[in-house]
């Protein structure tokens, strides 16, 4: 027997584990038709090789049997989803994705629909047959009102499931797609129409133009319960009323582009706060190491078990500078070539309008991180001293504010330290310089452990965007410290 | 070179490093510095970000993209990593390599923010549908959180299996100084197996599904043999270990809750040591059993014992039955850490001191 070579398809489906080219599909399925179109379209146009087939869970799922191109079989629903992740990964390929109308229109509209909206360099074929081939004909979102399906085998009721899903109608609210289309494979007329939507579709892929989706109405036999003549014309009648065809956009052919237009010349928001909201050029690097470079290399840790660690605590209000503060003794101790640990308030410690952090120093790896025991408790309001004054190590050190009412005392054996550290910013004019009076009194009470020169050079490294506040705190640390020698 | 960094920073220095090229993700708390990092990081670079629209989609964007034959990642804490299962199911299914970083949040549900190790049972033995399982690796610093992003990298293209980064909410939020590697990684080349899009991949598919019966269970068994082999790098390490009588068993952050308990006990004189695997699928199985023989066993744990039970069941199987049978363990949830105080206490109270 003769076999008539098809374009773009295998000659025979060994992947269908037959040795023969029968397709998996039922009698005048609107699949098959596709199916031969789409396999015809890639060859014509050479794009076999530089195509990448990304298949549905559906009746469309075995397209990997049938086209002559590299393919990769997706998740039920999340074709495009994974046709995204392909055509970024390799935006050289020609990316196609092959939905049906439970795979798009229900588990996977969400993935579809944003992928449009990205306006990803795909082309997504969205067969609508008005319902679930593959697991047995039930209601998809496009089944039309009324229709029985084995879901709604009293006929699809508006008042409790709703009305059919318009995918292309839908999709055409987005600015970002080029091309937008639904045609039908019900009659011969149609289907060289649908195989020029295919072409079309191709081309822009082919030329990295943009998202494009095109519908295709498609019979199923099977499950309309009709002879495949009388579901070609189910098709052709009862569908295309609900589902009118059409070319819904294409932009570079002037179609349905001037709504997306008049959408962007009517908005006030881009024109009026354009420079707000301005796109700025991505800073390009070549390599990591120059990514991550710093300006001043800071040697890694030295292991030194003479060094004892030391665990920080500093808490007050959110606003007061509380994680800067931690962050600046974390910076000197790495300075000073410590081990050096810093977590902002985290986990059941942080209630409302606190913030706290915990820094731990140490001359050798730090083990557990958390601060249960500090060394050194730092609080510039009420409601953190009297969380964590209990909780300071014998021999420990709590600076407080000298705000903060001494409702009681710290436990045995720890020092109490009144620091007037919110009056100095405010006397200096600088509300906002209280936790640089803090690091004052840590640095002046030689309780970090920390040299005067590191701490001084944290707290300026802390202002490395703003090196004119570096200077200006470093000026109020040195008159806080004058200040309190008086 | 060192930088001072957050953990969470640290990942996407290791993921830059390895050659990662796209980062497919979905903003979530303790996770999220990941997904900023890499929103900045990657198109400086020239490689690629998408903020998807959900964590289904990112699993099934990386689904795709490994499919084409790159290294890719996501990042996400455990209800985005529940949404993620069944893709990472199709990863394992496809033979895909993927890097999946789950910065562990407590659950189940909406739960908190805060740090806990409940998602071991999906991370560490395969939490999606069908008989599957991932490489998974424990981080307990910044610096192996940019260290074993490169090495989950390296184990999902050996293996061909995704890999998952295994950390808490604690460990994601915090600063330390990491040294940054000294080189990039070439490129892994995939055009074997990977749909690229160009004529020498033309033939290739990627797919999970077998209809036949008998083929799928080959493949089973090929990804059952794959899991076995895998054991050859299963990693762990010690700290004070050899003549210890109780052997303190932890991973990530409870690992350095563990090296403090270990420290203190010492002092007070109590021969105490930590058994950290690095690895927890494969699990150092042997490792352990050399470690723990004729020992006393305490695990601390962030969840409610499922570490604890792995660490039972590793024994059991590496014939140490008595072991496991006295496996004593000091947990917390909800996000509470567990404090080298209690854990002295839990440690002493099994020493008999």
């Amino acid at each position: 027997m003769k076999t008539i070579e098809q374009k773009g398809m295998y000659q025979k489906f060994p992947r269908s584990g037959k040795d023969t080219r029968v397709t998996h599909y039922c009698a005048g399925c609107g699949h098959g038709i596709v199916n031969k179109l789409i396999a015809e379209c890639c060859a014509e146009m050479g794009l076999q090789d530089r195509t990448v087939f990304v298949d549905p869970v559906g009746c469309g799922v075995f397209t990997y049997y049938y086209w002559d191109a590299a393919h990769i079989s997706a998740a039920h629903g999340r074709a495009s989803a994974a046709a995204t992740g392909v055509c970024r990964a390799r935006p050289d390929a020609v990316t196609i994705a092959y939905q049906g109308d439970g795979d798009l229109g229900a588990i996977g509209f969400n993935n579809a629909f944003q992928a449009a909206s990205r306006g990803e360099k795909f082309g997504c074929i969205f067969i609508n047959n008005s319902l679930y081939g593959m697991t047995g004909g039930q209601m998809a979102p496009t089944t039309l009102e009324g229709e029985k399906t084995t879901t709604t085998p009293f006929g699809r009721d508006p008042a409790l499931t709703g009305h059919p899903l318009h995918v292309c109608e839908v999709f055409s609210q987005l600015q970002a797609p080029v091309y937008i289309a639904r045609v039908s494979v019900a009659d011969t007329k149609r289907i060289m129409q649908c195989k020029q939507a295919i072409r079309r579709m191709f081309e822009i892929q082919q030329a990295h133009k943009g998202y494009a989706l095109l519908e295709i109405l498609a019979p199923c036999p099977t499950n309309f319960r009709l002879d495949p003549l009388k579901a070609a014309e189910f098709c052709k009648n009862e569908m295309e009323a609900e589902f009118p065809l059409g070319v819904f956009r294409d932009v570079e052919k002037g179609i349905g582009h001037e709504t997306v237009d008049e959408r962007r010349g009517e908005s006030s928001r881009v024109s009026s706060s354009a420079s707000v909201l301005a796109v700025n050029p991505v800073p390009q690097v070549a390599s990591c190491a120059e990514l991550f470079a710093e300006k001043e290399a800071v040697p890694p840790a030295e292991n030194d078990p003479s060094v004892h660690e030391r665990r920080f605590k500093f808490a007050g209000y959110g606003g007061q500078g509380i994680l800067s503060l931690g962050l600046t003794v974390a910076e000197a101790a790495r300075f000073e070539r410590r081990y050096t640990l810093w977590f902002p308030s985290y986990g059941p410690e942080q209630r409302g309008g606190s913030a706290s952090c915990s820094v731990v120093v140490s001359g050798t790896p730090i083990g557990s991180p958390t601060v249960e025991h500090p060394d050194v408790l730092v609080c510039m309001n009420q409601p953190s001293y009297e969380r964590f004054v209990d909780d300071v190590k014998r021999g420990g050190t709590v600076i407080v504010d000298a705000t903060v009412p001494i409702t009681r005392q710290p436990p045995e054996g720890v020092k109490l330290v009144q620091w007037p550290a919110l009056k100095m910013a405010e006397d200096f004019g600088v509300p906002k310089a209280a936790n640089t009076m803090m690091l004052a009194a840590l640095k002046k009470l030689g309780c970090t452990g920390l040299s005067g020169e590191n701490l001084e050079k944290a707290l300026v490294a802390s202002f490395a965007k703003k090196p004119a506040l570096g200077v200006k705190n470093l000026e109020l640390l040195h008159k806080a410290e004058a200040e309190t020698c008086a | 070179m060192t930088k001072f960094v957050k953990s969470n920073e640290a990942v996407v220095i290791g993921a830059l490093y390895a050659g990662c090229d796209l980062y497919f993700g979905y903003p979530i708390t303790p996770a999220s510095e990941i997904a900023h990092g890499a929103a900045k990081w990657f198109p400086m670079l020239g490689r690629t970000f998408v903020q998807a629209e959900c964590e289904t989609a990112s699993v099934n964007m990386m689904f795709g993209a490994a499919g084409a034959g790159k290294l890719c990642m996501t990042a996400t804490s455990g209800p985005g990593f529940s949404l993620m299962l069944e893709g990472i199911s199709y990863l394992a299914g496809a033979e895909l390599p993927a890097v999946i970083v789950d910065v562990n949040r407590a659950g189940p549900g909406l739960g908190n923010v805060y740090p806990e190790q409940s998602d071991y049972t999906p991370a560490v033995k395969g939490g999606g549908h069908g008989n599957y399982q991932t490489f998974t690796l424990a981080p307990a610093s910044a610096q192996e959180m940019c260290d074993f992003t490169i090495k989950a990298f390296q184990m999902a293209a050996k293996w061909r299996t995704p890999a998952i980064v295994f950390a808490d909410g604690l460990q994601g939020q915090m600063m330390e100084t990491v040294k940054l590697p000294d080189a990039e990684l070439p490129r892994p080349d995939f055009s074997e197996w990977a749909a690229q899009g160009e004529a020498k991949t033309r033939q290739n598919l990627v797919k999970s599904i077998f209809l036949d019966a008998a083929a799928q269970e080959v493949f089973n068994d090929h990804l059952q043999r794959k899991y076995e082999d895998m054991a050859v790098d299963a990693m762990a390490d010690t700290y004070l270990a050899d003549d210890a009588d109780l052997l303190i068993v932890a991973f990530g952050i409870a690992s350095r809750v563990a090296r403090t308990t270990v420290e203190t006990l010492r002092r007070k004189g109590m021969k105490a040591g930590v058994f950290r695997p690095i690895t927890l699928n494969p699990f150092p199985r042997k490792q352990l059993a050399a470690a723990a023989k004729g020992r006393k066993i305490m695990t601390i744990e962030l969840d409610a014992g499922q570490f604890a039970d792995d660490v039972r069941l590793n024994l059991a199987k590496a014939g140490l039955g008595a072991e496991s049978a006295n496996v004593m363990m000091i947990h917390r949830m909800g996000g509470h850490v567990v404090t080298v105080d209690d854990a002295v206490k839990a440690a002493k109270m099994i020493l008999g001191k």
